[in-house]
């Protein structure tokens, strides 16, 4: 251990202050005063943070290439040996590790920074909700799940995070277990996710029967004597890649990367599976801001990012996953354009930009994912930490078209709230727009081909649509005249200290955030890709073709002024639409949506996509149900009724009979028998003493017998 | 340190029950009639003091006495287990003493007793400490089963074990006495010695093996010496049930290995068909008998004869790894059953009336979280995954076919699957069967309660977390080399 | 050294009439005595083997089987006490509450 390092080697405890906190909780929580319950689960969250905060600063002393620190807390599963696919012996082990890296620490910093921001946010805005402990309890046991998730050092300690996180959500989700709405979308959210689930299950058996190991990488064993004893998937695939096992875009790597994906798409709400995310804004606001904006939902991108290498070498999945991030990002962009919830508002945006960040890794941007994930978390924790409070001064109002004019009513929120629209909406100097412009850049210089500029076309739209659906939001909330009802109005006033607050830092992050990530172009240094740079995966020299396109030339190119210029236009295009049709021209709205009708009703209703569902998924469940069960009635209960004709009692009782004397019969057969054997077996237990002592003793002479065979075969 | 404390360091643990015993019995003759509750105290700390005395001879890992005693990983390993047990046997057994009106005090002295017999075992370097060591848990365990001194069964089950107890032990006698006559000596290390250096064991000396395997079988509890075994634990008091089906089963195992493996290394050709036989006759005798069984606490005693065969395959691979995965299926079956019969005590009522299956109709309702846990356990027994049970099935299948059993580890599988019957019907009795009259089960006290929980605790603990306890099994298990 | 075999041959007979007694007889004292029986069949052994080997610890062993045969003996009075007391027999036939 180098000295001064104490941070660093108690990584290992960052997950388990929440977790103790969290038990506590839900052990004993019921009768702990408010002032307990706050003191232990802020608490525990902060030193969290005071721990991750040490541990990465100390992280960051190292030089460059050794900033990997690995630790096996304890071995979990011990298996055995196996041969993987390709051959050689594996000695399977899960254990239960932690790896601290670059990307990993980016990760606890956002999940602790703002997730200790939204516990001292929540300590205002549940106060006066029943439960408070049950709340805190579920908040705490989530930020567990959720540094135990990106502080794995192996895809099955990755996935029981990833299913606790799942878990979480759903019990928070549902929180107002009473309401009907609230506990469906629970278990939406928690069916929903079961899908993509399966997919990342799938691909942790595959990795592990291709790799061997499903340990990432063995970087940070290097001072270890027996290091050799822990490989990494990162390298299996370099010592396959230099053997030829593995090369460019291999069926097996492709299908692992896919199937991961298809676990990502759930957890970060990609189509198809994003239904879960809108309904999920039942929970309480500050879970809207923690789980389903700043933290749990960008874990897809978090896994695509970690497992980059994979991707990278697998251009038909990263092809797949930049389509569906774009597709994604605008599809959402159009629904957030008529909502009039303000949390659902907000839940379309989350889902639009998670498209981006899916975007970005698709063409091997995979630090400006990470980049956006981060300033992200920043702005989007602020706006839906904003629309709380106005949904709090509100006294519970969610609707849009029942607010207006609150600028001056509750000062802080709005201004917060408006600089965090800024920033989303791509405005420089704001956070969003450094890591947006990245993006949006990458794709557009990703490569030569077609795909790449239709990407970015739709990325641009999208950042248009964004500007336009953020300030339609802003004007009718904040601005214009004031639509809030009469016996609501009184009651307006602004939110606790407790709550603005954290807005108030989140703010200033919104702001700053972006500049540690601002290009060589804009005269700046990349702080955030050289500090990424020690995870992204270079593929070795034999792949050129491929290293080419993953590493982006990196000098100044006038283009990357003009396409800077054309969407920082765009957004301000639809800044100024949102201000015409919502402030300007009063009515131009309804009139506009009456006029493009059908278009308004189909972006309304959501593209129906919820319906769709039903009717494709969930009633056909139920239809096979239903099915199956007249197949019994029909044809078990049709014979005793009236006899639907002799033909159909023929087969029937062909069919009966069969059931009856085959199938039951086999069946009942080998139960019989299995009986049967029962009574010998305990036929011996006579009761009788004496008996016994026979037992006893002819055991004795067959086992003198057989010895004694035995020895004199060996004399 | 000194030579003699050295010594007294390796024998910690059972100095401390056995001090804590007699403290024990001492109190007994001086509280008066209303403050005996406090020797049930004394007990739970002496329990807990000789578990933590376990660290205290892990600081002398060597041989002691002589090489009568020898302080390893592996003793170390059996010895945590067993005061472990014995604590939570003394948990569970508070509130059934008190229901029963038993006396006290005796009890938790004799709990402490047998306790340090089984410890004597697990470390025991010679036939001659292994014979004590047996004949102190033993006797105390003689009297544990009549401990209801009125109720007939009770006295039969005290009078079964007794007998055939010691008729066992005279077969283990008589079996030292011919391996002390081959060798002229009773050490387990010298006798390896002796063979390592290339003399074949001779006829008498196998004969005396073959002896030795009677004690232990009996005592284990495994075929065709399993007779006794559903008399003595039906009719014992039920936690004392408790007690049987797990600590000394479990230094039973941990002599027969030490003795097998160490003393009779170099037999090992011969012995392993005696106990490929008896595992298989163990584990389908104890299946299948219990399959119709309507007594529940009949039923696991039976299963427990099933458990002790799955045991013996892992002693059959006659490998390092099938020794951890003994080990580590000792401690999950050890504490499952305990907590298994545990319910069964909680749910007995005065003079244990309620045993058969159909008084635990509608459990799932009345008591959710007995009902809960006897799930987990019955789970465990059967070895579903994500239950301990199942992983510890799973690292024995693994050791037998990397011994190329493959006819063990497929009677294993088997032997799961007819276990299921019996366990699966307690399971739908308790959650869809309606009872035929109405009852409400005496609330769970806090001793029964803890036992329940951590018992169950233990069972998914060690199933989603096998790591720790896997490493120091399989450190355990290197200590014969 | 025939000394020595001769006591070996001697405490097998005795064991193996133990043995006899302890499943055949029907008293339930009896049957206890069969077993002191083999008891006493195996320190015989043990003291022949101390004598063939010149090496003592075969009679330390003795001294324990000793012992404990009589600690056995005063626990497994007090459990027959108690049968005859509840049953107001010794016969072992009639201990049989407990089975299948």
């Amino acid at each position: 251990m180098m000295p001064g390092e104490y941070f660093l080697e108690h990584a290992g405890w960052i997950p388990l202050f929440p977790l103790v906190s969290a038990a506590l909780m839900l052990f004993l929580g019921r009768r702990l005063p408010k002032f307990a319950v706050n003191l232990f689960c802020v608490g525990s969250v902060f030193i969290s943070f005071v721990f991750s905060a040490g541990a990465v600063y100390q992280l960051a002393h190292r030089a460059a290439e050794d900033r990997f620190f690995q630790k096996i807390l304890f071995i979990w599963i011990p298996a055995g040996v196996y041969h993987t696919t390709a051959g050689p012996l594996a000695n399977f082990a899960a254990d239960w590790g932690i790896l601290l890296d670059p990307l990993s620490s980016v990760m606890i910093l956002v999940v602790t920074g703002v997730g200790f921001l939204i516990h001292v946010y929540s300590t205002g805005y549940m106060a006066q909700e029943g439960g408070y402990y049950r709340f805190f309890g579920y908040l705490n046991l989530f930020m567990f799940s959720m540094l135990t998730l990106v502080l794995a050092n192996n895809l099955l300690l990755m996935f029981v995070g990833w299913e606790g996180v799942g878990l979480c959500s759903y019990l928070l989700i549902s929180f107002y277990f009473h309401k009907k709405t609230a506990s469906d979308a629970g278990k939406k959210a928690f069916i929903v996710n079961r899908v993509g689930d399966t997919g990342f299950l799938l691909a942790i058996f595959l990795s592990s029967v291709t790799f061997g190991t499903i340990r990432f990488t063995s970087r940070g064993f290097e001072k270890l004597v027996d290091a050799t004893q822990y490989p990494g998937m990162l390298d299996a695939l370099n010592i396959g890649i230099a053997s030829g096992v593995f090369a460019v875009g291999m069926p097996v790597l492709t299908a692992i990367a896919l199937l991961m994906f298809v676990g990502a798409t759930g957890k970060s709400a990609q189509i198809p599976l994003y239904v879960w995310l809108p309904d999920a804004m039942e929970g309480p606001t500050p879970v809207s801001a923690l789980i389903h904006a700043a933290t749990m939902v960008t874990a897809g991108v978090y896994m695509v990012v970690r497992m980059n290498s994979l991707f990278q070498m697998a251009p038909f999945a990263m092809h797949v996953v930049a389509a569906i991030g774009a597709l994604t990002a605008i599809y959402a962009a159009s629904m957030g354009l008529v909502q009039t919830d303000i949390k659902r508002v907000l839940a379309y945006s989350t889902i639009s930009q998670l498209g981006y960040m899916f975007l970005a890794c698709g063409v091997g941007a995979f630090v400006g994912g990470v980049f956006h994930l981060m300033t992200h978390a920043f702005f989007k924790a602020l706006l839906f930490l904003g629309s709380g409070s106005v949904i709090h001064a509100l006294s519970g109002e969610q609707d849009m078209r029942k607010m207006g004019a609150l600028w001056s009513k509750i000062p802080v929120t709005a201004k917060t709230f408006f600089i965090a629209t800024l920033a989303i909406a791509g405005i420089p100097p704001f956070a969003g727009f450094f890591s947006k412009d990245e993006i949006l850049w990458k794709t557009f210089s990703g490569g030569e081909e077609v795909f790449y500029k239709v990407l970015w076309v739709v990325g641009v739209i999208t950042a248009g649509m964004t500007a336009f659906y953020m300030f339609r939001l802003v004007n009718m909330t904040f601005f214009g005249t004031s639509r809030v009802e009469h016996e609501v109005e009184h009651h307006i006033h602004e939110s606790p200290p407790s709550m603005t607050v954290p807005l108030i830092i989140l703010a200033i992050l919104s702001v700053v955030g972006g500049w540690i990530g601002k290009p060589a172009s804009l005269g700046g240094v990349n702080h955030f890709e050289r500090w990424l740079e020690p995870v992204i995966f270079s593929p070795p020299a034999a792949l050129a073709g491929l290293a080419e396109r993953a590493l982006p030339a990196a000098h100044r190119e006038p283009m990357e002024y003009i396409l800077m210029a054309v969407s920082v236009l765009i957004a301000l295009a639809g800044i100024w639409l949102a201000r015409v049709i919502y402030l300007q021209r009063e009515g131009l709205a309804d009139r506009l949506a009456e006029k493009w009708g059908p278009l308004y009703t189909l972006l309304h209703r959501k593209y129906y996509m919820d319906e769709i569902y039903d009717a494709l998924f969930v009633q056909r469940t139920k239809d096979l149900a239903t099915a199956l069960g007249m197949f019994d009635r029909g044809v078990i209960d049709g014979v005793g009724v009236n006899g639907s004709g002799a033909l159909t009692l023929a087969i029937c009782r062909i069919s009966m009979w069969w059931d009856t004397w085959i199938v039951d019969g086999l069946v009942g057969l080998t139960g019989t028998l299995v009986r049967l054997g029962s009574y010998p077996a305990r036929f011996v237990q006579t009761g009788k003493l004496q008996s016994y002592a026979l037992v006893i003793v002819l055991g004795v002479l067959l086992l003198l017998g057989y010895f004694l065979r035995h020895a004199m075969g060996m004399v | 340190m000194t030579p003699a404390l050295a010594d007294a360091y390796s024998l910690a643990p059972v100095i401390t029950a056995c001090g804590f015993g007699i403290l024990i019995i001492v109190g007994d003759a001086f509280l008066p009639r209303g403050g005996k509750s406090l020797l049930a105290r004394i007990g739970v700390v002496g329990a807990l003091a000789s578990l933590a005395a376990v660290t205290l001879a892990s600081r002398h890992t060597d041989d002691a006495y002589s090489g009568l005693i020898r302080t390893d990983a592996f003793s170390l390993f059996l010895e945590s287990l067993i005061f472990v047990i014995t604590v939570l046997v003394m948990l569970g057994s508070y509130d059934y003493l008190v229901r029963e009106g038993l006396p006290l005090g005796e009890y938790h002295a004799l709990l402490l007793f047998a306790a340090s017999g089984m410890a004597v075992m697990a470390s025991a370097n010679e036939l001659l400490t292994a014979f004590v060591g047996l004949e102190i848990s033993s006797i105390a365990s003689y009297v544990l089963a009549g401990y209801r001194r009125t109720a007939s069964k009770s006295n039969e089950s005290a009078l079964k074990y007794f007998l055939l107890g010691s008729f066992a032990t005279a077969f283990f006698l008589y079996g030292a006495a011919m391996v002390y006559g081959a060798t002229g000596t009773t050490r387990l290390d010298v006798l390896r010695e002796m063979f390592v250096a290339g003399r074949a064991p001779g006829p008498l000396m196998l004969l005396g093996c073959a002896m030795i395997l009677v004690g232990l079988g009996f005592k284990a509890a495994v075929a065709p010496f399993q007779v006794w075994t559903p008399d003595v634990y039906e009719g014992a008091p039920t936690p004392v049930t408790a007690l049987f089906a797990s600590g000394p089963k479990a230094a039973a195992f941990a002599l027969l290995v030490r003795i097998l493996v160490t003393g009779f290394g170099a037999a090992n050709a011969t012995w392993f068909w005696a106990i490929w036989v008896s595992a298989v006759l163990t584990m389908f005798i104890g299946n299948l008998a219990a399959l119709t069984q309507n007594n529940v606490k009949r039923m696991l005693a039976y299963s427990s004869i099933a458990h002790a065969g799955y045991l013996l395959v892992a002693l059959a691979a006659r490998s390092e790894i099938g020794i951890a995965a003994l080990l580590y299926y000792l401690v999950v079956y050890a504490l499952v059953t305990l907590g298994a019969f545990t319910i069964i005590t909680h749910l007995g009522e005065p003079g244990e009336r309620r045993l058969e299956i159909d008084a635990y109709a509608g459990l799932g309702t009345r008591q959710p979280f007995t009902a809960f846990c006897m799930t987990i356990f019955l789970l465990s027994l059967l070895g579903l995954p994500i239950t301990a049970g199942f992983l510890g099935k799973f690292y024995i299948f693994d050791s037998a076919l990397k011994a190329q059993l493959p006819g063990l580890a497929v009677m294993l599988a088997m032997n799961s699957v007819i276990g299921a019957y019996y366990y699966l019907r307690l399971v739908r009795v308790m959650y869809f069967t309606e009872p035929e009259q109405e009852w409400t089960p005496e609330p769970v006290t806090a001793g029964v309660g803890a036992v329940m929980f951590l018992t169950a605790v233990a069972a998914l603990g060690f199933g989603l977390f096998p790591g720790p306890l896997m490493t120091f099994a399989t450190i355990s298990a290197q200590s014969f080399r | 050294m025939d000394l020595a075999a001769d006591c070996v041959v001697l405490s097998a007979i005795l064991f193996g009439l133990g043995v006899v007694g302890f499943v055949f007889k029907r008293n339930i004292i009896t049957i206890f005595m069969s077993i002191e029986l083999m008891l006493n069949a195996v320190n015989l052994a043990f003291v022949a083997f101390s004598r063939q080997w010149h090496d003592l610890s075969g009679q330390v062993f003795v001294f324990f089987v000793i012992v404990v045969a009589a600690a056995e003996a005063a626990v497994g009075m007090a459990i027959i006490v108690l049968i005859a007391r509840n049953r107001h027999s010794l016969n072992v036939e009639r201990v049989n509450l407990l089975k299948l």
